[in-house]
């Protein structure tokens, strides 16, 4: 199973929280929006991207899990 | 040593977590207004307000058991629990009172809301937590209005202190967002 | 944009989809171009098979399989809804507009019959709102079928007009205003083949699709493969223009190479740099690279650049291409429909850098603030507005390396004088306003 990020671009209006909660994946660019540095999460950061998530002022951080890659 | 559900210890112990919801609620308010308008330093993240404002949020709910707990146990008036929720449900200073029935609703529906904020969808959720305009003034009017013991000047200073505080967070941010063209 | 008869011509060409351009217009004219269709079908779904062994693409600028699209919608619950997006958004195309005057019927044939085929319930055929007449010859061609009887048993078309915007023509944004809202992209999933109008699968179709689809319900998957190549079959139109003596619509078999295509439209009309193929969302392409590339979406890809809606504009060596992106570029900037930070902060600041380097005299670092910014608004937005605008930054970057550190190092080249040659709306015929 893999989890990934993902960004509602519209709904996020550049607040920054995620950035502060999850440094280690998301960057802010010089607008102040977030940029994933790739959307695969480690399994040792789920918990905090899970927190960053649930934290969005605009909930447009979405964490996905996925079912393995059989079809 | 048994509590004395007549006399006046218990109308103390109303009063002072009555006092304490309030100040918490405010702090609450100010923390809230923080985390809209992206306060943040270098020592101060964002994630900090926002926090805080969850839990200081819990504490209020926590004082206001106990607050509310106290009115109904006294014998000295007789406040059915009903009368914390529903208004005009108690004989005793029945406006005053249903006000802080009033604002508990309204409190309980901004703390039910946000718990399953994610279930319920960012749109749904932020219609509801306007509700937070209405609920803190009508606290305010509440304590301010219910009391008639001596220490109403102190009360009053305090209560006014309160408002001033939010009143200004209010006008930072406003200012902020007009600056900006757009209310988040 | 002046749309040309076709006369004359190469081996190259064909007259398909353009047949009827030789008959009276209306309805008898059309069934005399055509033949008749025989609606309503007596097994939908066979023609979904058709045009999934057609090989038909979607001609919109995706190039999406057709008939894959179609299975997809047909296989969703409840009842369907068919969109036909007829409002060509890229000011450089002119062929949705030559079918949807000259030959509507053709259009609201493929509309019929694929409403019948995915079991939809509503139809709409959109253009910019912003097109009274048109809106009103479309209207009339409806009333024609109806009167004649044509879409007895089928649903009724809705000609809709929709923001005049330039992402309003995106398909999300259309079964955004057809669900009542202001028709700005939306974040997916769901994609409208899961949910679209009223909730419904929704099947979004170029009209030139559609009108393809019109004739291979006539003639069959075989006949459509007759023409074009085993990868890429069929026939489809592009929009030539700029630096070519005849600018206008063609009809060519898939895989026919830009250079027979710049010969169909009357050969150069200056010496040619380079060709932009795509559209906006395109590619420029050098001269020497573009000439034997075929006109197909892998053929072009291959070559660095990109089919789009089939459009081919023929760039002069006289004229300079920063220039004219950094113009398309602020074009399109003020265009973002402004809900995604990347794209509405990015592009007004790309456009910014643009300038600087095409305009500006010499000024150290101007390439590199360009690349910088490439990364941080692609893949950033909603939809593929950002993608692309700087899929045409940086095909500018490839093609013109030379061009571009001159404008660096010297300042501006003559060629920034050349008058325009890539069309914009003038301020007057752009509608400012949502929905």
């Amino acid at each position: 199973m893999s989890v990934t990020l993902r960004i509602n671009p519209i709904a996020c209006t550049g607040h920054g929280m995620c950035a502060e909660l999850l440094p280690e994946v998301i960057e802010l660019d010089r607008w102040g929006y977030p940029v994933l540095a790739s959307p695969a999460i480690p399994r040792p950061l789920l918990d905090h991207a899970r927190r960053a998530a649930q934290a969005c002022p605009r909930l447009a951080l979405l964490v996905e899990e996925k079912a393995g890659k059989h079809r | 040593m048994s509590i004395d559900l007549h006399g006046p210890g218990l109308w103390y112990a109303t009063r002072a977590t009555g006092l304490v919801a309030l100040l918490l609620l405010t702090v609450s308010v100010l923390l809230g207004i923080l985390t809209a308008g992206r306060f943040a330093r270098a020592s101060w993240p964002r994630f900090l307000s926002q926090g805080l404002h969850r839990n200081v949020s819990l504490l209020v709910l926590a004082f206001l058991a106990l607050h509310v707990t106290t009115t109904v146990v006294d014998t000295y008036t007789s406040i059915p629990l009903t009368a914390a929720f529903i208004p005009f449900a108690a004989a005793y200073k029945t406006v005053w009172l249903s006000l802080g029935a009033v604002a508990l609703d309204l409190l309980l529906a901004l703390v039910a809301t946000s718990l399953i904020r994610q279930r319920l969808g960012h749109r749904a959720w932020r219609r509801v937590h306007w509700l937070a305009c209405a609920c803190w003034p009508v606290a305010v009017a509440h304590g301010v209005g219910i009391g008639t013991d001596r220490s109403t000047a102190w009360v009053l200073t305090l209560s006014l202190a309160c408002v001033l505080a939010v009143a200004t967070a209010t006008g930072w941010r406003l200012a902020a967002a007009a600056r900006l063209g757009r209310v988040q | 944009m002046p749309v040309s008869a076709v006369t004359g011509g190469t081996t190259r060409r064909v007259s398909r989809l353009l047949a009827g351009l030789g008959y009276p217009p209306g309805l008898s004219g059309h069934e005399r171009a055509y033949g008749p269709l025989r609606l309503p079908l007596r097994r939908p779904g066979r023609l979904v098979d058709v045009v999934e062994a057609s090989g038909l693409t979607g001609r919109g600028g995706a190039g999406y399989p057709a008939g894959r699209k179609m299975r997809a919608v047909a296989s969703g619950p409840g009842r369907k809804a068919v969109v036909a997006n007829g409002a060509e958004g890229e000011p450089a195309s002119g062929k949705d507009r030559l079918l949807l005057t000259r030959l509507p019927h053709l259009v609201l044939d493929g509309i019929a019959l694929a409403a019948q085929a995915v079991g939809a319930d509503e139809a709409y055929l959109c253009v910019h709102g912003t097109e009274g007449a048109l809106l009103g010859h479309l209207d009339r061609a409806v009333a024609e079928r109806e009167a004649a009887g044509l879409d007895r048993d089928s649903v009724p078309i809705q000609v809709t007009g929709i923001p005049g915007r330039y992402v309003s023509s995106e398909q999300s944004s259309i079964v955004q205003y057809l669900n009542g809202g202001p028709g700005k992209p939306t974040f997916s999933p769901p994609r409208p083949h899961e949910r679209g109008v009223h909730g419904k699968p929704t099947l979004v179709h170029n009209v030139e699709t559609l009108a393809h689809l019109a004739l291979i319900a006539r003639r069959g998957d075989h006949w459509f493969r007759g023409a074009g190549l085993p990868s890429a079959p069929g026939t489809m139109l592009v929009t030539v223009s700029g630096a070519v003596r005849r600018p206008g619509v063609y009809e060519i078999e898939m895989g026919t190479t830009a250079g027979e295509v710049i010969a169909l439209a009357g050969g150069p009309a200056a010496r040619l740099q380079a060709l932009l193929t795509g559209g906006y969302f395109g590619s420029w392409l050098p001269a020497e690279t573009a000439w034997p590339t075929p006109l197909t979406h892998a053929g072009l890809r291959a070559a660095g650049g990109s089919l789009g809606a089939g459009i081919v504009v023929a760039w002069p060596a006289g004229a300079c291409p920063l220039a004219e992106t950094a113009r398309v570029v602020r074009y399109l900037a003020e265009e973002s429909a402004g809900q995604c930070g990347p794209c509405r902060f990015g592009l007004p600041a790309l456009a910014d850098a643009l300038a600087a380097l095409a305009f500006s005299g010499a000024r150290d670092g101007a390439i590199d603030a360009i690349a910088a910014l490439l990364p941080l608004i692609e893949r950033r937005g909603a939809c593929r507005h950002p993608d692309g605008v700087t899929q045409l930054v940086r095909s500018m970057l490839t093609a013109f390396p030379v061009d571009a550190y001159w404008h660096q190092w010297e300042g501006a080249c003559d060629g920034v004088r050349h008058p325009p040659l890539l069309p914009l709306p003038g301020d007057e015929e752009r509608d400012w306003d949502w929905g």
